[in-house]
């Protein structure tokens, strides 16, 4: 069998538009429970009984985090905090923090989610699934732990860091599967090398979910080569549950995201107006299937597009393309809107550059400049106009995508901070004033 | 003929020397010479070493970028047209020179010396006579 649940995930679309119309009108009527909606449908002028129709959504404004931290911590309960059963938060390392709550059945469904995705990209039962995410408030954890375990796969909560230990976990308990953040992935790999443990005969991993940061297809099929896997992206975040949103299915060719759960919008975040599939917006998404705390068209800053046309799985849910980074990831330099993903995409095309890099943006005499370092990998030439042509062919490629020049520097093997944690590549020294 | 040179990438960052030569010093190993050819971002450091293997292994096992080249160590006697004798037998046959330095060992000269093409130096070398060390050699220096 194919599939986790073959009559929702195959549903045709206009079933499928007509199920998330029932469910959405469910959503609106719990959310203005909630001191938050109430005030907002209240301040608009806003009758539920006039949304009728799926385009009707427009009507309604946008949630965004700030509203989220406004309301901090109980006001977007649509239910009384009795009846509710987990609570997460986002750490709020760039602001207030947020909250967001689960009822058991709110659970439940992320569980079944989550457990979709998993099967999807083909883990099963007799699957050894060992979490390295962060448990806590961090949703990767939690999140992928009730999901494996409702699939019934023998999941381990290894959590994240301390290496040695997630090889020796791999290591003794034939580990099939693993959840990593893809840059520590390609950290493990190099861990299990310097530990004189072969990857690709050493181990059984055969398939690994990686997500909670933008990463480019070459990173992907690094991974899969260093590690001898599969590797499918998942996207999440916590203010829609957590993992299991959006995931890709074995054609690894964009994430499906799973419509009975939710309603998908692709806006210009300009404009905030819709734009065609293709082009690439800020995801914007309303729960459908959320009992303690539903949200209304939230603007998720993360930028993706829509991928049409019929995907060969068979599946009917709308697929969404690679991430592009965060709209609050965004670096503007000199007038130009660029993202780490697009760097991080050229340095990956060279056999020569190892895993690890980090951009700096500095003034320096007034103007903005790009630094960017970039470890060596192993295969390292004696030859100097090697090194220099290199560098040079390397900074043409990264000024045909990024259309200006940044400063280029190559450095050994092992000089940059390792990453064990969500990886940070940009250091933004600029003064604002 | 020839013996393996360590050529090692060397960011410009204080420290970076010595850190990287006491790896090898610390096992015992001498550095017999030793070159750097640098731009304001990194340099190449080229070492010959009494132990080749030995040397180029804890590089690694330390994970230094680094990697072994076969290079020629020509030994010239103290003449004075002698080393201008031993270029022109190479320019002669076409050869160009990539790199070069030399050291004095006894009151001879030792010339490291990589070329464009390994198996003509090594065709001139032998016709002409000319004398040099091997890898063998380089532990009893």
């Amino acid at each position: 069998m194919q599939y986790w649940q073959k009559d929702i995930e195959t549903m045709p679309q206009n079933e499928l538009a007509e199920f998330q119309l029932k469910r959405l009108k469910e959503t609106l009527c719990s959310a203005s429970n909630s001191p938050f909606y109430k005030r907002v449908f209240s301040d608009n002028n806003i009758s539920i009984d006039e949304i009728n129709s799926l385009e009707d959504l427009q009507k309604l404004p946008f949630t965004t985090k700030e509203d989220l931290r406004a309301n901090y911590p109980f006001d977007m309960a649509a239910i009384p905090l009795r009846q509710c059963t987990r609570l997460h938060s986002s750490s709020g390392t760039t602001g207030d923090p947020t909250v967001v709550l689960h009822s058991a059945k709110d659970l439940d469904q992320w569980a079944n989610q989550v457990a979709r995705c998993m099967y999807m990209v083909g883990i099963r039962d007799e699957d050894i699934f060992q979490n390295t995410s962060g448990y806590g408030m961090f949703t990767g954890g939690l999140g992928f732990q009730y999901g494996a375990e409702k699939l019934g796969a023998l999941t381990v909560p290894a959590a994240a860091g301390n290496s040695r230990r997630q090889l020796k976990f791999i290591k003794d308990f034939g580990t099939t599967c693993l959840h990593i953040i893809p840059s520590y992935a390609t950290r493990l790999a190099e861990v299990m090398t310097a530990e004189g443990m072969d990857p690709l005969k050493e181990t059984k991993l055969h398939t690994i979910c990686i997500g909670a940061e933008p990463h480019s297809e070459e990173q992907r099929k690094r991974i899969e080569k260093l590690l001898g896997v599969k590797a499918y992206n998942c996207f999440g975040m916590s203010e829609m549950n957590g993992p299991g949103v959006a995931f890709e299915c074995k054609e690894q060719n964009g994430l499906h995201i799973w419509e009975d759960y939710t309603i998908v919008e692709i806006i210009n975040p300009v404009t905030l107006q819709p734009v065609p599939d293709g082009e690439v917006g800020e995801l914007v998404l309303t729960t459908l299937n959320r009992e303690a705390m539903p949200l209304v068209r939230y603007r998720t800053r993360d930028l993706t597009s829509i991928i049409s046309g019929d995907c060969p799985c068979g599946r009917t849910h709308r697929r969404l393309a690679r991430f592009q980074g965060r709209s609050d990831d965004m670096i503007i330099l000199k007038g130009v809107n660029l993202f780490p993903i697009q760097i991080e995409t050229v340095l990956m095309q060279f056999k020569e550059l190892g895993n690890n890099y980090l951009i700096t943006i500095d003034t320096i005499n007034n103007s903005d400049e790009m630094f960017i370092e970039v470890e060596l990998s192993d295969l390292f030439t004696d030859d100097y106009s090697v090194l220099q042509s290199l560098s040079k062919n390397i900074t043409r490629q990264l000024k045909d995508e990024l259309l200006l020049t940044p400063r280029l520097k190559l450095v050994a093997k092992g000089s940059l901070p390792v990453q064990e944690g969500k990886a940070v590549r940009v250091k933004d020294l600029r003064k604002f004033n | 003929m020839t013996v393996n040179q360590i050529s090692i990438f060397l960011e410009n960052k204080y420290g970076k020397l010595s850190e990287i030569m006491a790896l090898i010093t610390d096992q015992n190993i001498r550095i017999i010479a030793a070159t750097i050819a640098d731009t304001s971002d990194y340099g190449i450091l080229r070492i010959i070493v009494s132990e080749p293997q030995k040397a180029y292994k804890i590089l690694k096992d330390n994970n230094v970028s680094a990697n072994l080249t076969e290079v020629f160590a020509l030994t010239i006697n103290s003449e004075t047209d002698s080393l201008s004798r031993a270029m022109e037998s190479f320019t002669t046959v076409g050869l160009s020179i990539e790199y070069m330095y030399c050291f004095s060992l006894k009151e001879k000269s030792i010339i490291i010396l990589r070329t464009n093409d390994q198996d003509l130096t090594r065709d001139v070398i032998e016709k002409k006579g000319l004398q040099y060390i091997i890898e063998s050699d380089l532990i009893k220096l």
